[in-house]
């Protein structure tokens, strides 16, 4: 470092704006800035500034699980309903894949205390690949919410909401099972797959007004029509309750997509950083002397990982 | 930003030190892009100050237009018009003048200097705070380009969803001032915690400093639920998300609970740097050390943190429960214990002290009447039984606008003066000044004591035209505005329409006030007299290094001592300024 620290000495004098009787950086490292006394102070500082930064974070996410929070008071049957439309197997995958970024994230921190540059990189390297992965993840995730118009109000299908309504209300009574319109499919390119994942949520959805009317023993598979006739008397899901709870799936997905995708946008930012972090790991710019945006930058991706945490139950685990 | 070092080109840097010339801030580097890429705070707090008297003159002249039709209504222009005038206005000076006029132009400027720092602790991120000013400030450009936009400065849900306005990018810039508002409030608190000299403990930094960390606090505490408000707003007028809008289960109530979770912690973010200006120019023009020191400090952290919980004081009337709303009131009155505990010793400063009636200490007399007076009617908004009677009349205008204009602007106003040869090296004319803060005093009175009358007559706000406005006295006919002949019957209220044509008239008579001020003051960077290093006399450490100050902000590092002291400083006719002696 100090062969380093004795060549970019006039650099960072060149670069920096005319400076009168600024004190000579023997001794200090390279990256040490003119207004500063010590790396001790600037590490102070920069840490300080983090934590205050993440204050913030915190504070703007906290306005929208405030807007969850009186959402859900008002309209629980909304969430009941939305959650079921969410797959919580890759949920499940992202949280994990988050928890184990933090991991090596804390790693990659140690690391670049004790100098260890290789780690160093590596570790860094694991980070932003989770990173990736998370996105991909929630590329599929949407992708598929796209294909069922699955999206915030206005831009959510109608027509598919009255369908959904129709396909409840149908298997309910045993009558046969209304076909998603043919626009529908058409145009967004119904795989059969999924087609049939929907009918697994609404077997699902049954299963639950039977638990709710007469307790988890009954199956819904051995039902007779009688029953079925019973439990939609017994619950008063007439056809236009159905209807307004599909349509209310619209403001679920609303509240979904404000949630995970401010906090996606926030992974993207992570990733630029971690980006930029992993360049200059390269460049072996940092050491025991100089790991102030790999700490700051680890405190601000932990805090998107815990966000996350707080996400996942909120909207995959609902029951 | 980057100077060039080779040999064959020489800065102004390398030019001036050869020829010997003093250098400082402001002559070390000439070209325009050392300014747009400067990372020395007290250029950004100039380029910020530049910019915020700016947006005041563009708010004023949305004030003159609101004043015309409030003087005639519907004489000069239409009703929509009218709405996007005060929503202009509003926006305008809330969004970018006050709130970042004191902490990012004048507190840029003088805290690191009244904490012996070379710079705040991110140079980047405050410039980077200022460009996003600068981005916001095109947003409302657009917002007017694309015809303004009539929801008042509230932008309150659900008719700022649905109506046709340029309201998306109003919120983009408010979004983007509110993130360079919580940079300036980050930069802020580091500096404070950071950059203080060894010697300097907590109890010995400038009342100043106490107050912009109060008010960095509430910054960085208040304006990240504003910007996700703002996100969801956005959303909601674009993707129809349902949050706030009751077709689709939403909560409207929600909006204004979010909004003044911010925007009430807000004024006080636009009030608490202000009562540090007068704290320092009360102490330093009656050259008397300040009376209550720790009670001071203590009540701005004090305010910063009441603050956030007196929010729901503005949903009296928005469905809001009576056990709620009475504890509100209650916590909206124990505001004014901190308030009250600043005014008191700011007046026992100035008891038995050597009053300089300089231009500074003109603005802070009248910034204590006026945020007296603001302060007193405030009590009567935080009432819940009066606040049913004068809920959204010109009450509440009048009560906003003595604490907002007669006390966030008008310490503003003290505060340039007070640091006018700080920044500039120049001094004002003084005559003038005080003259013009008279007529400013006057004026305002003017303005906005008509406001409280008609107010509690109950004259709403926001309306140009109201039917009871027009007093019809019992058998005097009048024509009306289709030109019928009428008989009066009695009804409306007498006076209101006077009342209005009067506000009108101070409403001009002090934009002119304004003005004056800039022009003397620009005036006065050409044929201003020399500054000297120390023309007040003050004892905090900005007033240790020359006027203006070098790039490093001091030569040598300077020494920290009780920043109310003022009894080794004698005033030195030769150079107009004060020197300190030492015993």
């Amino acid at each position: 470092m100090s062969s380093d620290a004795t060549a970019a000495a006039p650099q960072e004098t060149a670069a920096g704006e005319p400076t009168k009787g600024q004190a000579p950086s023997h001794g200090h490292s390279r990256w040490l800035s003119h207004h500063f006394d010590t790396s001790e102070q600037q590490l102070y500082s920069n840490k300080l500034g983090m934590w205050i930064f993440l204050l913030t974070e915190i504070l703007f996410f906290s306005g929208l699980f405030c807007a969850y929070a009186v959402y859900r008071r008002n309209n629980p049957q909304m969430f009941d309903d939305g959650h079921l439309f969410l797959d919580t197997r890759m949920g499940a995958i992202n949280t994990a894949v988050l928890i184990f970024s933090s991991f090596t994230m804390a790693l990659a921190v140690r690391f670049a205390q004790l100098s260890q540059r290789t780690a160093l990189t590596i570790a860094l390297g694991i980070t932003l690949a989770c990173g990736f992965v998370f996105l991909g993840v929630k590329y599929q995730e949407y992708s598929a919410k796209l294909e069922h118009r699955l999206l915030p109000g206005q831009t959510y299908y109608m027509e598919c909401a009255g369908v959904w309504a129709q396909r409840w209300s149908a298997w309910l009574s045993g009558e046969e099972l209304p076909e998603y319109p043919v626009r529908t499919r058409e145009a967004l390119g119904f795989h059969p797959k999924e087609h049939h994942l929907t009918e697994e949520i609404e077997k699902h959805r049954i299963q639950q007004y039977l638990n709710a009317a007469r307790g988890p023993a009954a199956d819904v598979h051995d039902l007779s029509q009688e029953q079925k006739q019973q439990i939609k008397n017994q619950l008063g899901l007439s056809e236009e309750e159905l209807l307004r709870r599909a349509n209310n799936l619209g403001s679920f997905f609303g509240i979904y997509f404000a949630l995970t995708g401010l906090h996606a946008l926030h992974v993207i930012c992570g990733i630029i950083a971690l980006t930029w972090l992993f360049v200059r790991s390269l460049l072996h710019h940092f050491g025991s002397d100089y790991f102030d945006p790999v700490e700051c930058t680890g405190l601000y991706w932990h805090l998107v990982d815990l966000i996350w945490i707080y996400l996942f139950p909120l909207l995959y685990l609902i029951d | 930003m980057a100077t060039a070092t080779r040999s064959d080109e020489l800065s102004d840097f390398d030019r001036a030190a050869r020829s010997g010339r003093v250098l400082n801030y402001l002559n070390h580097d000439k070209r325009i892009r050392s300014w747009v890429f400067t990372l020395d705070h007290k250029r950004v707090g100039v380029m910020f100050l530049a910019s915020v008297v700016a947006s005041l003159v563009l708010g004023a002249a949305f004030a003159v237009l609101v004043r015309m039709e409030l003087m005639y209504p519907g004489l000069y222009f239409s009703r929509e018009l009218y709405h996007r005038f005060f929503t202009l206005h509003g926006a305008v000076m809330i969004f970018l003048f006050v709130i970042p006029a004191t902490p990012s132009a004048i507190g840029n400027f003088v805290l690191p200097l009244m904490l012996g720092a070379k710079d705040v602790a991110f140079p980047r991120l405050n410039l980077f705070s200022y460009h996003l000013y600068v981005i916001a400030a095109v947003f409302f450009v657009i917002t007017l380009a694309l015809g303004g936009i009539d929801t008042g400065w509230t932008f309150y849900a659900p008719y700022s969803v649905q109506t046709n306005t340029a309201v998306a990018t109003a919120l983009a810039g408010a979004f983007l001032l509110g993130f360079g508002s919580i940079f300036t409030g980050i930069n802020f608190i580091v500096t404070t915690h950071t950059l203080r000299p060894k010697d300097m403990t907590w109890m010995k930094m400038p009342l100043m400093v106490w107050a912009l960390y109060a008010t960095s606090i509430i910054q960085v505490l208040a304006t990240p639920v504003l910007a996700i408000t703002l996100v969801l707003l956005v959303a909601e007028r674009l993707l129809g998300i349902g949050v706030f809008d009751p077709a689709k289960e939403g909560d409207p109530v929600l909006y204004q609970h979010l909004f003044w979770f911010y925007s009430h912690p807000a004024v006080y973010i636009m009030i608490l740097p202000a009562m540090g200006i007068i704290s320092e120019v009360i102490s330093v023009h009656s050259r008397k050390h300040i009376f209550g020191y720790t009670a001071i400090a203590w009540s701005s952290v004090a305010i910063a943190l009441l603050g956030f919980l007196v929010w729901g004081h503005h949903m009296f009337m928005s469905s809001q429960s009576p056990l709620v709303s009475m504890i509100f009131s209650a916590l909206t009155f124990s505001v004014a214990i901190p308030s009250a505990i600043k005014v008191f010793n700011w007046i026992a400063t100035l008891y038995k002290g050597s009053i300089h009636l300089t231009t500074p200490m003109c603005y802070a007399l009248i910034f204590i009447f006026l945020f007296g007076l603001g302060g007193l009617t405030g009590l009567f908004l935080g009432a819940l039984a009066t606040n049913v009677q004068v809920h959204d009349t010109a009450f509440v205008v009048a009560h906003f606008h003595y604490v907002m204009v007669g006390g966030a602007l008008m310490a503003f106003i003290a505060g340039v003066h007070h640091w006018w040869p700080k920044i500039t090296g120049k001094m004002y004319y003084e005559p003038i000044g005080r003259i013009t803060a008279l007529v400013i005093f006057i004026a305002f009175n003017m303005t906005y004591f008509p406001q409280f009358i008609i107010g509690a007559q109950g004259m709403p706000r926001r309306y140009a035209d109201f039917e009871e406005q027009i007093y019809r006295p019992e058998g005097v006919p009048y024509t009306t505005v289709d030109g019928a002949e009428m008989i009066g019957d009695g009804t409306g209220i007498p006076w209101i329409r006077e009342w209005q044509i009067i506000s009108s008239i101070g409403g001009f008579l002090f934009v002119a006030g304004i003005l004056t001020v800039i022009v003397y003051l620009l005036y006065s960077l050409f044929a201003g007299k020399r500054a000297p290093e120390n023309p007040w006399g003050g004892a905090t450490m900005e007033w240790a290094t020359p006027s203006p100050p070098p790039y490093d902000n001091f030569e040598e590092p300077p020494t920290a001592r009780d920043p109310y002291d003022f009894s080794n400083l004698r005033y030195d006719a030769n150079i107009g300024g004060y020197v300190r002696y030492e015993q």
